[in-house]
């Protein structure tokens, strides 16, 4: 049973929708003592940065979150918007992010005279940079659809599993220890997408 | 690097496809979920659902048809058409889709795209324009003007002037369709695809006029645009996703190959 935190950012529906595909028992919510009782959690979200954070400190939802991570160590992945929330800063605002991981948050930098588009949006490829459990069994070509405008940079290559080039490489997936954020949405990433979701669920 | 969309798009009313689209053994699919079916697993990189249901009574059939699709596909999709507020922008992401496209109305209330943005992030919102080509003017120096109401009102907004101002209100991408080129199957408007797509920072797509491989080609390259939104040309069985794929790979131009 995977738990899928619902503090009102994202559409959650969608990755109930895949879990259930390839058979895996989901729940989504937002309540404290359902959350105690997760083994495995999954941070979603599309959005902006502070006003996500600010929903997960009003809600309560931060210390129960940081309990599940840090000391009971579940696994937990963010998605999106959700793996940026375990950075500890984001430049698209001002809030502290859960800071669960080495990193942080920044815009796409690119020349003037380049021509590349933001947000970066579509299909694109991930090389590994650290073999990880979350990338077992992944192919060459494996491709995942991205939506984002700021991306993560870990602050140690030990902490980022996948890379992405828009422009130049940044951090696509990153763990620490139980803890692991991608980038793009494997729930809408077709096969690949559910690969990696059954390596979470396998965990 | 990111690959080049191939993006069917589906046009339903009522909750059934407006044209009969002929898969495998000629079989004619009224059912809109059945064709995403079709052309998710054909490799198609997203789908755009063009609701024209004029009456609003039966707009609710929509969102049904939404939530099923979500089940059934998973990449992402859009949903156009009849899109008023912020209120039927929710209705349509809780139902499952990444993204809602607002054409007519941002033009009547340009604040819907701030709202929508505010509300869901710009990658939610995508502007679509319709465009004819008319005379250079003062009013329209880009010579390409906006048309509301399926081609049939003129607008006297500038194209190049709306692209601009809808990507500051916060609209994520742009799907650009040639009311010109529209039906034609002669190929994109490619140049005022460059020209969109050159003066803004968020991906353009385009639409109208596909009726060969080629023309996406052409598009891809010299219209310079993030993705390409195809019709007739895949719903009448002339070409499958995959062959056209495969044309464009064989010119160097990336796309999503394996899924």
């Amino acid at each position: 049973m995977i738990t899928i935190i619902d503090y009102g950012m994202g559409n959650t529906g969608s990755i109930v929708n895949m879990l259930k595909k390839i058979g895996v028992k989901a729940r989504i919510t937002s309540d404290i003592e359902e959350i105690a009782t997760a083994q495995k959690i999954i941070l979603p979200g599309v959005g902006h940065f502070d006003r996500a954070m600010e929903r997960i400190d009003k809600s309560g939802l931060k210390e129960i979150l940081d309990h599940k991570a840090l000391t009971e160590k579940v696994p937990v992945l963010g998605i999106c918007l959700g793996m940026q929330l375990l950075t500890m800063s984001s430049e698209e605002g001002e809030c502290n992010g859960l800071g669960w991981i080495p990193a942080k948050t920044i815009r796409f930098r690119f020349s003037k005279e380049s021509n590349l588009k933001i947000p970066h949006m579509g299909w694109n490829l991930v090389h590994q940079s650290t073999p990880s459990s979350l990338t077992k069994d992944f192919e060459p070509e494996h491709r995942f659809y991205f939506v984002h405008s700021y991306h993560v940079q870990v602050e140690d290559e030990k902490y980022s599993i996948l890379k992405t080039e828009h422009g130049y490489l940044f951090d696509s997936a990153i763990q620490n220890d139980n803890i692991f954020g991608v980038q793009f949405h494997p729930e809408k990433s077709h096969r690949f997408g559910m690969r990696l979701l059954e390596n979470f669920a396998k965990l | 690097m990111l690959s080049k969309r191939i993006i069917p798009c589906l046009d339903v009313r009522a909750g059934l496809l407006t044209k009969g689209i002929k898969f495998k053994g000629n079989v004619d699919i009224g059912d809109p979920v059945e064709a995403a079916r079709e052309y998710y697993e054909q490799g198609a990189d997203e789908i755009v659902f063009y609701d024209i249901t004029a009456s609003s009574d039966k707009r609710d059939i929509m969102i049904d048809v939404v939530r099923r699709v979500a089940e059934t596909i998973f990449i992402p999709f859009s949903v156009g058409g009849g899109i008023r507020n912020v209120e039927d922008m929710r209705r349509v992401i809780l139902a499952g889709a990444e993204k809602i496209s607002v054409n007519s109305a941002a033009v009547d209330e340009p604040q819907i795209i701030a709202q929508g943005a505010k509300a869901f992030g710009s990658q939610c919102v995508v502007l679509g324009m319709d465009v004819k080509k008319v005379e250079v003017s003062g009013k329209i120096p880009s010579g390409y003007e906006i048309v509301i109401h399926g081609g049939r009102k003129f607008t006297g907004i500038d194209a190049l002037w709306w692209a601009k101002e809808a990507q500051n209100l916060g609209a994520g991408e742009i799907c650009l369709n040639s009311i010109d080129a529209d039906g034609t199957q002669e190929g994109y408007e490619l140049n005022l695809t460059a020209l969109i797509s050159k003066n803004v920072r968020i991906p353009v797509i385009a639409s109208g006029g596909a009726g060969k491989p080629e023309h996406l080609a052409q598009v891809l390259t010299t219209g310079n645009a993030d993705a390409a939104l195809i019709a007739s040309m895949v719903h009448y069985r002339t070409y499958t996703i995959a062959e056209i794929k495969q044309y464009l790979d064989n010119k160097q131009i990336k796309t999503r190959m394996l899924w």
